[in-house]
């Protein structure tokens, strides 16, 4: 590749890098300046920090909001891997033509628009009386035939001689997925789990429908509302941003290798 | 085949029964619900059927035409323009001895762990009239006044758009770059010794090879861009005067915002579900096609 080339590579690829990093780095800068500084385009730390975070969390219960986000992510991500996960492992180990229908039916689901769901759901839900409950936000969520296929997938490559080893040790069908499958398929869990966390985590049409009090609000609701009112502080929206942005940022770069592996792992 | 129904083939559907039945429960239930909506109309909980009337009323509401317009112009100028900054993007990082790859391919991908909410609301500050950005382009005089990026209908369509792109461009990346480190290097090498410049490699060698993950990629994002919400309603909230609202925006209008007619709603919802039925199905037959 000549030298010329190579420069109008980097120089490509820097920019991209630059547009890419720059609304992060507006958002740090913003977290400690005043409203009027941001709305004014001011492009440098300033002293507001403190004031920010005192004025977010007086007029909003944002810890509450965070205990919200990170009750629902974590228990729908945990229901999300154990049913799933039992699918995947049903249709891919026991598979029959019947269960390959069944799936392919299934499959269907992927191409539902949320927005012709999303209006039955509410109706059924507040038949049910628990709309307005993490409950509500969580049960649509805990199986996807997204997941399912995403488990199928990486069972492919499960040693089967290891079901037969533990049946000859006469262990049931159901203690060969908790004893033997389970352990041996942790990275692909790990994988499911991260990405599965992400979107329940950044989740907002959905919660927005179904939590209507202030209290069980979680954080991109929160951050949508303070946006939208009438006369926004940007000051603690910025706050509010890094917060919300923070636990998925950090994740990203403790667990990236199983975060792109669970991106990937449906298409492998 | 002989059919057993030991232990092992019960166990078998007990595996895959309970998560089957939730699906059943919570997507095609409702569809079917939705779709029966769609030929009801009323108010609260007293709905009754009026046939075909909902869809009559599609075809004359101005607002469900901009709608279904706004969205079609998100996808025809934003999947492809994402979709090829995404392969060019992998193609460079793929380059063998290319340095701060790492670096790079972290920043690109970086995006895609930000909460749609939160992205958005950053882009409407930076894009605000007196924001950042017009102060940039004011102090290089790339532009003497301020541009009206989210009071213009036309700039306020731009920044949605490239608001998506920031957003997804590495997402899509890094499908292509994983399909690209699995392509035989020696292909390449057979093509430079046949004397292909790089860019005809590009499109002779790696696009061709990349088709079923292109195909998959134009399938995810033609349904992520036909169900567009959380920027729409973060960034402009549909405005100004409807010129950026979306399908999925107008729904939720429909059924939580104006007075509540589940109906109707449920009737431009099956608006969507034809397209990304429809536009699953040409891309396939595109796609999916013998060379």
């Amino acid at each position: 590749m000549s030298k010329l080339n190579k420069s109008v590579i980097h120089f490509f690829l820097i920019i991209a890098s630059v547009i890419s990093l720059f609304p992060f780095v507006w958002m740090l800068i913003g977290m400690t300046n005043t409203s009027s500084d941001i709305v004014k385009g001011k492009f440098s730390f300033g002293s507001s920090f403190s004031d920010n975070v005192s004025h977010l969390f007086g007029s909003t219960n944002l810890g509450q909001a965070f205990w919200n986000s990170a009750l629902i992510a974590v228990v729908g991500t945990l229901l999300t891997l154990l049913l799933s996960s039992i699918a995947g492992y049903g249709f891919e180990i026991y598979r029959t033509k019947g269960k390959d229908r069944l799936f392919g039916i299934l499959m269907l689901s992927m191409m539902m628009p949320f927005a012709a769901i999303m209006i039955p759901l509410f109706r059924m839900f507040s038949k049910f009386g628990i709309l307005n409950t993490p409950v509500a936000v969580i049960l649509p969520t805990i199986t996807t035939a997204f997941m399912i296929f995403f488990f199928m997938q990486n069972t492919k490559s499960f040693p089967r001689e290891l079901l037969q080893a533990g049946r000859v040790d006469g262990l049931g069908e159901l203690r060969l997925f908790t004893k033997v499958y389970m352990p041996t398929m942790k990275p692909t869990y790990a994988a499911a789990a991260i990405i599965t966390f992400m979107s329940n985590w950044n989740n907002f049409l959905w919660p927005l429908i179904a939590l209507q009090s202030q209290d069980k609000k979680t954080l991109p609701l929160i951050v949508s509302s303070l946006a939208s009112s009438y006369n926004p502080d940007y000051g603690m929206i910025m706050v509010s941003i890094v917060i919300t942005t923070l636990p998925t940022v950090l994740i990203f770069f403790l667990l990236q290798k199983q975060f792109v592996q669970g991106m990937l792992g449906s298409v492998k | 085949m002989e059919k057993k129904w030991n232990k092992s083939t019960i166990a078998g559907w007990q595996f895959v029964l309970w998560p089957s039945l939730i699906i059943m429960l919570f997507s095609f239930y409702p569809m079917i619900q939705s779709l029966l909506l769609s030929f009801q109309s009323g108010k609260g909980t007293v709905y009754s059927f009026v046939g075909l009337k909902n869809y009559v009323r599609l075809f004359s509401d101005p607002m469900f035409r901009q709608a279904v317009s706004n969205t079609l112009l998100y996808l025809v100028i934003q999947v492809p323009i994402m979709l090829f900054l995404g392969l060019i993007i992998a193609y460079f990082l793929n380059m063998p001895g290319l340095r701060f790859k790492g670096f790079y391919r972290t920043a690109i991908f970086l995006p895609c762990v930000t909460s749609l909410v939160s992205y958005a609301v950053l882009f409407k500050s930076i894009f605000s009239v007196d924001g950042i950005l017009n102060r940039m382009l004011m102090s290089i005089h790339l532009v003497s006044e301020p541009v009206g990026w989210l009071t213009d209908p036309l700039w306020a369509r731009i920044v949605i758009i490239l608001a998506i792109t920031w957003r997804w461009t590495g997402y899509n990346m890094i499908f292509y770059l994983s399909a690209m480190q699995n392509i035989d290097p020696s292909v390449y090498e057979a093509a430079s010794i046949d004397g292909a410049s790089k860019t005809r490699q590009f499109f002779s060698i790696t696009t061709p090879m990349l088709k079923p993950i292109i195909l998959f990629t134009a399938i995810i994002s033609t349904n992520g861009t036909l169900q567009l919400f959380d920027e729409v309603v973060n960034i402009t909230n549909g405005g100004p005067g409807n010129s950026t609202m979306t399908i999925s925006n107008y729904i939720y209008n429909l059924s939580f915002v104006y007075t509540p007619n589940f109906g109707y709603a449920a009737t431009v919802s099956y608006a969507i579900v034809i397209m990304v039925a429809v536009l699953a199905f040409l891309q396939l037959k595109v796609g999916g096609e013998k060379d």
